[in-house]
C-alpha cells in the first residue's frame, strides 16, 4: 500500500475516530452544566432549590456502621456498608410529618424526630420507647417501615435489622410498645428490605421482608468467612424472603412458600404498586449480584415474571425500587439503581417503563435510563420519584457513593480483580484484599434530575443546592412543613442525616391527598389516585415503602405546574371502591375517609 | 483486549478442502458465534443483541469498503465478522456508539497501523483497548457477565483445547498460564495479600477465552515457537507490572504493548535477514 492521498486522508479518519471519545465528552459536558447554586437562577430556571437545614433544624444525627465479626476486618469498610435509613410517620397524628433514623452501631440509638411545626424537630425516640434497638446480641437496624397493621388508626413500626427483626405497636401517638414475640416474626434475618402492603385485599396489612445476607448467619458470630455472594452477578446464596399475612390479632402467618414466592437472591430493595390496574399489588424486587424479580399478584399467589416483562433478563446490582408515573400516562415506571465506575465496571441505572401498548398480563418493560438520561449516578443507591418543582412532572432524586474513606486510594483494583473469579473465591471474604483504608466509589455527588416532561431528564443538583459528597443509602421525600413542596431528607453511612427544604417558584401549583382507609387498610396503602389536569393524568399510589431503606410521605403530592385547570381526582382503594372528587381545588391539601 | 481470533487450521487459501466439510475459513466465525451463544443464552453476557450486531454489520461494512477502497478487492468478511464479534463479546457499554466505534477503530487500525504491508496489531485488541482507554465513562470490558462457575469455563476449555492442540499453539497457552500462576504467587507474596486474590482472575471465564483464544491469535503472533513463548511469557511480565500500578486491565494492555513490540522486531529480523539472503546470494552470482 504506497502512500498517497488515500492513505492520508485514511490517516486522517483514523485519528478522527480515536479523537471521538473526546469529542462526546466535551459535547456532553457542554450541554450537562451544572454550575453551583444561586437561589434566584435556580428559581428562574429550574422552579426550585434546595437549603440544607438540618442544623438549623435540631436534627444532628450522624449515623453509625457496625462493626461485625473480626474475622471481616480487612473488608469491614465494604462489608458493614450499609444500615443508614430514614422513613416518614405523623405517629402522633397531628397532620406534621415525623422522621425516623435508623443507626447501626452496636449499642447506638435510632431517632424519631417529631416535628415541631416551626421548622425544628425534637429526638423523642428514647421517651416513645424506640429509641434502643441495637443492643448487642440483637443485631442492628437496617431500615423501617411504617402501617397500621391493627388499623387503630395509628402507624405502627416494623424495624428490619441485620438481626432480631422487631414490631412496635404504635399506642395512639403516647408511645410504643413491642410487639414482635407475639406476631410470628422470624427470630433473626439479615434484611435490608420489607414493604407493607395488603396482598390479599382483606383490608389488613402484610409485611413483605427481602433478605440480604442468609438468615443462618450471625454477623457477628461467623462460624467461617464464606458469607459472601457465589457470584457478582448471579448469586443465589441470599437471604430467603418472607411474606407475612397479617391475621388480624397481632399475629403473622408464613405464607411465603404457599403464595409462590421462592429466592433467596440477595434482596436490597422492595416495592408493591398495581401495575397492572388489577386492584392488587405487585411487587418488585431489585436484587443485588443478580437480577431483578417481578411478582405479578392475582390475591393468592405470586408469579415471577421479571424475563417475560423483560425486567429480569441482564443482571445487575439492583439496590432501588422507586414508581413513577414519569410521563403522566397513568402507568408505573420503575427506577432501579446499579453501579456505574469510569473505567471498571459501567452497568448503568435501569428506568423500566412499561412499553407501549403491553398492558396488564402482557406487560413488557424497556429500559429508556440512557434515553431519558438517567443512567449514570456512581455507586447508586437510594432514589425516589416526586415532583420536586411542582412542574406537573415527576422528577427523581438520586443519593450514591459507597466508601468514602481515603480520597487518594482506591479499592476498585482489588475489587474488579476478586468479582471476576471462580465461586468458591469470591465467596469467601477470606480471599479478598484487605480494604486499608482506601476507597470504593466514595465521595460522589447526588443527583438531582428534573422532568423536562419532553423526555429528557436534567442533572441539576449542583446548581440547586444538593452538593454534600456523603455516602448516600436513603432518601425519602416529604413535604415537612407544609408548604405544598416536596423537601427530602437523605440518611448517609457513617454520615448526618441531611435535610434539604426545598424552595419552589410560587407560581407552580400542587394539590396533596391524605387518605385514610375505612375497610381498607386505615393506612390506605395501596391507594392510588389519579389526577385529571389540563387534559393529563398523573397516578399515584400510596407506598409502603420504596427506595433504598425508605419511606416517604404517605399523602400524596402532585405538581401542577402554573395556571393548571383541574377536571377531577378519582380515588381506587385497596377495597375496590372508587372515589371520584370533583371541584378540587388547587394548592390544598385534601384529608379523604374511604366511604363506606 | 485482544481479539477473539481462532488459531486458522492450514488449508489452501481460497478454496475449500476437498475432504473438508466446511471452508476453513468459517471455522473460526463458527466456533466464535457458539461461544457467543452459549455465553448469551446461559448469562445473558450481550448488553444485547442489537448492539452486537451493530459491532458485527459495522465492523463487515468497514472491511469491505476499505478492502476495496486500498486494495481493490472485496475482502471475505471472515475476519472482520470475528473482528466484530470480539467487539461484542468483549465490550460492555449502555450506549450504542461506542460498539459502532471500536468496530471501524479495529478494522481501519489494520489498514493504517502496518509495517511492511503487514498489521502489527490485533484488530480487536487494538479497538476494545483504545475504547477502554479513551471512553472509560462510557465503556467497560467483559468481566463479571459469565457468572462464576465451572460450566461456562468448561465450555471455553473443550473448544479452546481441541482448537489450540489441532493447531499446535497449546504451549503459548501453557506458557502463559504457568507464568501467570508463578507471577501471581509472587505479587500475593511482595503485597502481602491472599493467594486466592492474585489468581482470581484467570480462574474467571474471560481469562479462558484470553488465554485460549486471544494471544494465540495467528495474525499477531511471531512464527517460532520459541518466540511464541517467550512473547507469552513477556504478555505476562508485563502484565505483572501493569497490575503493580492497579490496572483493571492489565491483560488487555500487556497484549497490546507486548503483541506489536514482538511482531516489529520480527519483521525487522526477517527484513535483515532477506537483505542479507540477497546479498549473498548477489555475492555468489
Amino acid at each position: 500500500m504506497k502512500f498517497g492521498l488515500k492513505k492520508f486522508v485514511l490517516i486522517l479518519f483514523f485519528i478522527g475516530l480515536l479523537a471521538t471519545p473526546a469529542a462526546i465528552r466535551w459535547w456532553t459536558a457542554r450541554h450537562n452544566q451544572n454550575a453551583a447554586l444561586d437561589p434566584k437562577t435556580a428559581l428562574a430556571r429550574h422552579g426550585f432549590y434546595f437549603q440544607e437545614v438540618s442544623h438549623a433544624s435540631g436534627v444532628n444525627f450522624v449515623h453509625q456502621g457496625p462493626t461485625l465479626d473480626h474475622k471481616l476486618d480487612p473488608i469491614m469498610p465494604e462489608v458493614a456498608s450499609m444500615g443508614a435509613a430514614v422513613s416518614i410517620v405523623d405517629f402522633d397524628r397531628d397532620g406534621w410529618p415525623d422522621i425516623y433514623v435508623t443507626n447501626s452501631g452496636e449499642g447506638s440509638k435510632n431517632a424519631l424526630f417529631h416535628n415541631n411545626h416551626d421548622g425544628t424537630f425534637t429526638d423523642v425516640a428514647e421517651q416513645m420507647g424506640v429509641a434502643d434497638m441495637n443492643r448487642p446480641g440483637t443485631g442492628v437496624s437496617m431500615g423501617a417501615v411504617w402501617g397500621d397493621y391493627d388499623n387503630d388508626g395509628y402507624e405502627d413500626l416494623f424495624l428490619y435489622k441485620w438481626g432480631k427483626p422487631e414490631l412496635f405497636h404504635n399506642d395512639h401517638g403516647h408511645g410504643f410498645t413491642r410487639a414482635s414475640d407475639t406476631a410470628g416474626l422470624p427470630p433473626w434475618i439479615n434484611a435490608n428490605t420489607a414493604v407493607w402492603f395488603d396482598y390479599d385485599g382483606d383490608g389488613k396489612l402484610d409485611l413483605f421482608i427481602g433478605g440480604y445476607y442468609s438468615e443462618k448467619i450471625d454477623l457477628w458470630h461467623l462460624q467461617n468467612t464464606e458469607i459472601m455472594p457465589e457470584s457478582f452477578e448471579y448469586a443465589k446464596n441470599g437471604g430467603r424472603k418472607y411474606l407475612l399475612r397479617n391475621l388480624g390479632n397481632g399475629k403473622f402467618e408464613d405464607v411465603t412458600d404457599q403464595v409462590g414466592i421462592n429466592s433467596h437472591r440477595w434482596a436490597l430493595a422492595a416495592a408493591a404498586a398495581d401495575l397492572r390496574g388489577t386492584g392488587r399489588p405487585d411487587l418488585f424486587i431489585a436484587n443485588d449480584y443478580g437480577v431483578s424479580e417481578l411478582y405479578f399478584n392475582d390475591g393468592t399467589r405470586f408469579h415471577e415474571v421479571g424475563e417475560q416483562t423483560g425486567v429480569g433478563f441482564a443482571p445487575k446490582s439492583g439496590m432501588n425500587a422507586a414508581f413513577g408515573d414519569i410521563f403522566n400516562h397513568g402507568q408505573y415506571a420503575v427506577y432501579v439503581s446499579n453501579i456505574s465506575e469510569n473505567g471498571v465496571l459501567i452497568q448503568g441505572n435501569n428506568l423500566w417503563v412499561p412499553k407501549e401498548g403491553t398492558s396488564g398480563n402482557g406487560l413488557k418493560y424497556e429500559n429508556l435510563a440512557r434515553d431519558l438520561g438517567v443512567e449514570l449516578g456512581g455507586w447508586s443507591f437510594g432514589a425516589q420519584f416526586g415532583d420536586l418543582n411542582n412542574d406537573g412532572n415527576l422528577d427523581l432524586f438520586l443519593t450514591n457513593g459507597y466508601v468514602s474513606l481515603d480520597r487518594n486510594r482506591d479499592y476498585w483494583y482489588d475489587f474488579s480483580k476478586i468479582a471476576g473469579g471462580h465461586t468458591s473465591i469470591i465467596s469467601d471474604a477470606r480471599n479478598w484484599p484487605a480494604m486499608e483504608g482506601r476507597s470504593l466509589s466514595g465521595y460522589q455527588h447526588k443527583d438531582v434530575w428534573i422532568n423536562d416532561g419532553a423526555g429528557h431528564f436534567d442533572n441539576v443538583a449542583q446548581s440547586v443546592g444538593v452538593t454534600d459528597t456523603h455516602d448516600g443509602r436513603s432518601v425519602a421525600l416529604v413535604d415537612l412543613w407544609n408548604r405544598g413542596v416536596l423537601d427530602a431528607v437523605v440518611a448517609h453511612q457513617r454520615g448526618p442525616l441531611l435535610i434539604y427544604k426545598n424552595t419552589v417558584e410560587p407560581e407552580n401549583k400542587w394539590i396533596a391527598f391524605d387518605l385514610q382507609g375505612s375497610s381498607s387498610n386505615r393506612s390506605a396503602i395501596g391507594a392510588e389516585v389519579t389526577l385529571f389536569w389540563n387534559g393529563q393524568k398523573q397516578v399515584q399510589e400510596v407506598s409502603g415503602g420504596s427506595g433504598f431503606c425508605a419511606q416517604n410521605d404517605r399523602r400524596i403530592h402532585f405538581g401542577l405546574g402554573r395556571d393548571p385547570k383541574v377536571d377531577k381526582a378519582v380515588i381506587r382503594w385497596p377495597s375496590g371502591k372508587t372515589q371520584t372528587l370533583d371541584n378540587v381545588s388547587t394548592d390544598q391539601l385534601y384529608k379523604v375517609q374511604e366511604p363506606l | 483486549m485482544s481479539q477473539v481470533t481462532m488459531p486458522a487450521v492450514p488449508a489452501p487459501p481460497h478454496a475449500p478442502s476437498k475432504r473438508a466439510l466446511i471452508d476453513s475459513r468459517y471455522v473460526a466465525p463458527i466456533f466464535i458465534t457458539c461461544i457467543l451463544l452459549v455465553g448469551q443464552l446461559t448469562f445473558g453476557i450481550l448488553e444485547s443483541y442489537p448492539r452486537t450486531v451493530l459491532a458485527i454489520g459495522t465492523s463487515i461494512l468497514a472491511e469491505l469498503i476499505l478492502g476495496r477502497v486500498f486494495l481493490n478487492k472485496w475482502p471475505h468478511p471472515a475476519s472482520a465478522y470475528i473482528s466484530g464479534i470480539s467487539v461484542g463479546i468483549l465490550l460492555r457499554s449502555p450506549a450504542y456508539w461506542p460498539y459502532a466505534l471500536c468496530s471501524l477503530i479495529s478494522i481501519t487500525s489494520k489498514y493504517v497501523l502496518r509495517i511492511k504491508d503487514r498489521h502489527i496489531w490485533n484488530p480487536s485488541n487494538f479497538g476494545v483497548s483504545a475504547m477502554l482507554f479513551l471512553a472509560p465513562a462510557t465503556v467497560a470490558s467483559l468481566s463479571i457477565q459469565w457468572g462464576n462457575y465451572l460450566l461456562p469455563m468448561v465450555v471455553i476449555w473443550v473448544l479452546g483445547f481441541v482448537i489450540v492442540w489441532r493447531v499446535r499453539r497449546l504451549h503459548i497457552t501453557a506458557t502463559y498460564v504457568l507464568s501467570f500462576f508463578a507471577f501471581a504467587f509472587l505479587r500475593s507474596w511482595i503485597l502481602h495479600e491472599p493467594w486466592q486474590a492474585e489468581v482470581a482472575p484467570i480462574t474467571g471465564p474471560m481469562y479462558q477465552l484470553f488465554i485460549f483464544f486471544m494471544i494465540t491469535d495467528p495474525k499477531t503472533t511471531v512464527r517460532s515457537k520459541r518466540g511464541q513463548c517467550l512473547v507469552a511469557f513477556l504478555i505476562a511480565v508485563v502484565e505483572t507490572v501493569l497490575r503493580f500500578f492497579q490496572s483493571v486491565y492489565a491483560p488487555f494492555y500487556a497484549l497490546f504493548i507486548v503483541g506489536p513490540i514482538a511482531n516489529a522486531i520480527e519483521i525487522w529480523f526477517d527484513s535483515r535477514r532477506k537483505q542479507t539472503t540477497t546479498a549473498v546470494v548477489a555475492k555468489t552470482a
